[in-house]
């Protein structure tokens, strides 16, 4: 009886890939990882090191307020999402620039910080071994999202001229990525900064 | 997938006047082009690097030579070493990749054209900085013009104070920018090799060459990035005062050496991976029996990437660590032995019972199997921390790095091209040439770099300009030099090979080595658009399949 159901040739099965800029965003993140290991693994390595002042322990103030803001925009920019993919113009346009705001205010916290440490402390990226790793991490890091607002801001940009639908969903969701990738490289940055290197 | 409908070449011919075929040589985005174009820039600097060697030799024939100055020396070791690894082996590698890994996986081009171009011309770029050195590198200050830091460029000779002018920083820069083009190009490798695939390729009937140019492009990715780190850090120190590598202000020299040999060990994997993939490709075909251990030699790859990872401080046992990190870089170094060790049996394995054709391609293969042991075996004696103690920045050293990247790259590297030409230039390169090119570079470089460990072993430093005689090095240093200049010739012999066969050489065909992959499918060169149906593949050999319909691998599969 079930003869005539084995004989059935079977279709072949859908030829399925991922999809390429998921893929090399994937890359795109392993090697800036790498790239920010290095910076972490200096800073570690100098801790402690400087020869002379200023000392983190003497000028540095936790930016608690600012990485709420930064690390709030991961949940953010995850709404923004969720409203594009079920085609909520609005909802996606508010969340995006709210990411973009609370992005752009972190930045503007790094800028207060580093306005504070330059003419309050006289530290600077040549100062000692502090001010060398400590500007280099930590811009590295703003100049990161600095790119990252630039890239959110075109996309919004876009958006406002009702180019972005439920179409592009796969592309915006590339951006998110390097996004939330943005947001955890801060979570390592100021474990290291703010607390293990103080 | 049928032949005819690939034969068709369509608008490719272009009539146009030299004006627009410059025009679309550089603005294309097509990855075969892109892919001649690295292989021309590569060999380009094939060329100078070369004449940097001889430029070396000729200093070291004979003990108190004075052909060159040692400031000019020290800049053609320099430019010897970051040209043969940055400019000539990376791009060469990359230009093959570029061209074969979409043929061979059935893709229409790459999965980022564009980013392809932008890579390019970044390495493209990055070389032209690096020799823009020779004009430029004096600045204001009068001093030294090429860089003249070796090309690891060990801190602090790299601050400031010792090198003065612009020259470290053209170095820093070119390896920078090529740097950025090398992760680009990795990218789109790796997004090509996992999105791009023609249906049935899955990931285990891929070409192994599509495997290795997978790990390689990881590898670029996790070490090229440290460089491009530790170059921004001596930016950061000699343009705004930082102290990254500054002694004088609790900076470390040593901090380099790690950040440098964290690339600079998995680089040398990222060299000879390509290398084994050609090989892999190569040696199955003319053994005329299908590749033994697929399986074993793709985790053998993988396997491969990841220890070398973990392996760099064996080029620093000299600098005093501590015998637990001295214990622990020598095992792993050793680990490494293992899975090379399993691809050297499987090639053999290959070729065993198999009907061996010794053409050009192949015999570059036997060679590179027999040198690339040997270099092994030198590696392993290095690896142990006590003999590296005795023989680390000796000749020695030179000996075993030029085996690895003369005897088993630049040995694949060239059955690559004999192999590909065809493909590539739709003519065959010419065979007696192609074995007297054979021959004599084998003549030469055995002539090279066998005795070039004895001195080494006598104690004769590396960097030298020049050496006392009677030390027992006269000789041998005579007879290394010789060689390099046969190697030399034959270098001649095969550029003109290249030349005349893309005029006189004997037309190809579709496949003239009856293969097995897709690049042999498709027209010689290949249309623009590649494939005019994409094709769908069964097993690892989809033209074994289409040639035997009567016996196709799929059935085993």
């Amino acid at each position: 009886m079930s003869e005539a159901t084995i004989s059935v040739v079977q279709a072949p099965p859908a030829w399925k890939l991922p999809y390429r800029g998921k893929v090399a965003m994937a890359c795109l993140i392993i090697a800036e990882s790498a790239i920010f290991t290095i910076f972490v693994v200096a800073y570690l390595y100098y801790a402690g090191r400087v020869l002379s002042g200023p000392t983190p322990r003497e000028v540095l103030e936790t930016p608690i307020f600012y990485t709420i803001c930064l690390l709030s925009s991961s949940l953010t920019i995850h709404f923004a999402e969720h409203f594009l993919a079920r085609g909520g113009r609005g909802g996606f346009l508010g969340f995006w620039f709210l990411t973009i705001f609370l992005g752009g205010l972190f930045l503007f916290g790094t800028g207060v910080e580093w306005h504070r440490l330059i003419y309050e402390h006289g530290l600077t990226i040549s100062t000692n071994l502090f001010g060398t790793t400590y500007y280099s991490l930590v811009g590295l890091h703003a100049f990161h999202v600095t790119v990252g607002l630039i890239l959110l801001s075109i996309v919004f940009l876009f958006g406002l001229t009702g180019r972005v639908g439920s179409d592009q969903f796969a592309r915006v969701e590339v951006l998110s990525m390097y996004w939330h990738f943005v947001d955890a490289v801060w979570v390592v940055v100021f474990t290291v900064v703010y607390i293990l290197g103080r | 997938m049928s032949s005819d409908a690939m034969a068709i070449r369509a608008a490719e011919a272009t009539s146009g006047s030299w004006l627009e075929t410059l025009h679309g040589w550089v603005t294309t985005v097509d990855h075969k082009r892109l892919g001649i174009l690295y292989i021309l820039y590569a060999l380009l600097f094939f060329i100078i690097g070369g004449l940097e060697a001889i430029v070396i030799r000729v200093q070291l024939i004979r003990p108190h030579n004075d052909f060159v100055s040692p400031q000019v020396f020290n800049r053609m070791f320099t430019m010897h070493g970051t040209t043969m690894i940055f400019f000539m082996v990376m791009p060469i590698v990359f230009g093959f990749a570029n061209y074969l890994v979409p043929l061979m996986i059935g893709a229409r081009d790459m999965a980022f054209p564009r980013l392809n171009a932008f890579s390019f011309w970044l390495t493209a770029f990055g070389g032209l900085l690096l020799y823009f050195s020779f004009l430029g590198g004096s600045g204001l200050y009068g001093a030294g013009n090429a860089p003249d830091v070796g090309w690891w460029a060990y801190a602090p000779l790299t601050s400031r104070a010792f090198s003065p002018g612009h020259s470290a920083d053209y170095w820093t820069i070119a390896v920078l920018v090529s740097g950025f083009g090398s992760i680009g190009t990795a990218i789109n490798l790796i997004a090509t090799i996992l999105a791009m695939r023609c249906p049935g390729m899955t990931l285990g009937r891929m070409p192994l060459m599509g495997w290795m140019i997978l790990v390689m492009a990881g590898l670029v990715l996790i070490s090229i990035s440290p460089l491009s780190a530790a170059q921004i850090m001596l930016l950061v120190d000699r343009y705004l005062g930082g102290h990254f590598f500054d002694t004088q202000a609790g900076g470390s020299a040593a901090l380099w050496m790690h950040f440098f040999w964290i690339f600079g060990h998995p680089e040398v994997y990222i060299l000879v991976i390509p290398a084994f993939a050609f090989a892999s490709e190569i040696i199955p075909v003319f053994s005329r029996k299908p590749i033994f251990g697929y399986p074993v030699m793709v985790a053998a790859t993988v396997s491969i990437g990841f220890i070398s990872m973990s392996v760099w401080a064996h080029h620093m046992f000299t600098i005093g660590m501590n015998s637990a990190s001295n214990t622990f870089f020598v095992l792993t170094t050793m680990a490494i032995a293992v899975p090379t060790g399993i691809k050297i049996f499987n090639w053999l394995g290959t070729m065993w019972g198999g009907k061996l054709q010794f053409k050009t391609p192949m015999l570059f293969c036997i060679a590179f199997l027999f040198q690339f042991l040997v270099a092994g075996l030198t590696g392993i004696m290095l690896g142990a921390a006590p003999f590296n103690w005795q023989l680390s920045g000796s000749y020695f050293v030179v000996a075993h790095f030029h085996y690895v990247i003369v005897g088993a790259i630049v040995f694949c590297v060239f059955g690559a091209i004999y192999y590909w030409y065809p493909k590539i230039t739709g003519r065959i390169l010419n065979e007696s040439l192609g074995k007297v090119h054979f021959w004599l570079f084998v003549i030469g470089f055995h002539l090279t770099f066998d005795p070039m460990h004895i001195p080494g072993i006598l104690g004769m430093p590396r960097r030298i300009y020049t050496y006392e005689p009677e030390r027992g090095w006269d000789g041998w240093n005579a007879i290394v030099s010789v060689g390099a200049f046969i190697q030399g010739i034959a270098t001649l012999l095969f550029l003109a090979n290249l030349i005349i066969s893309y005029f006189k050489g004997k037309k190809a065909g579709n496949d003239p080595w009856d293969a097995w992959t897709l690049e042999w499918s498709v027209s010689s060169p290949p249309p623009a658009y590649n494939f005019a149906v994409i094709p769908s593949v069964e097993s690892r050999r989809p033209l074994w399949d289409l040639k035997h319909p009567e016996d196709p691998d799929s059935r085993y599969d």
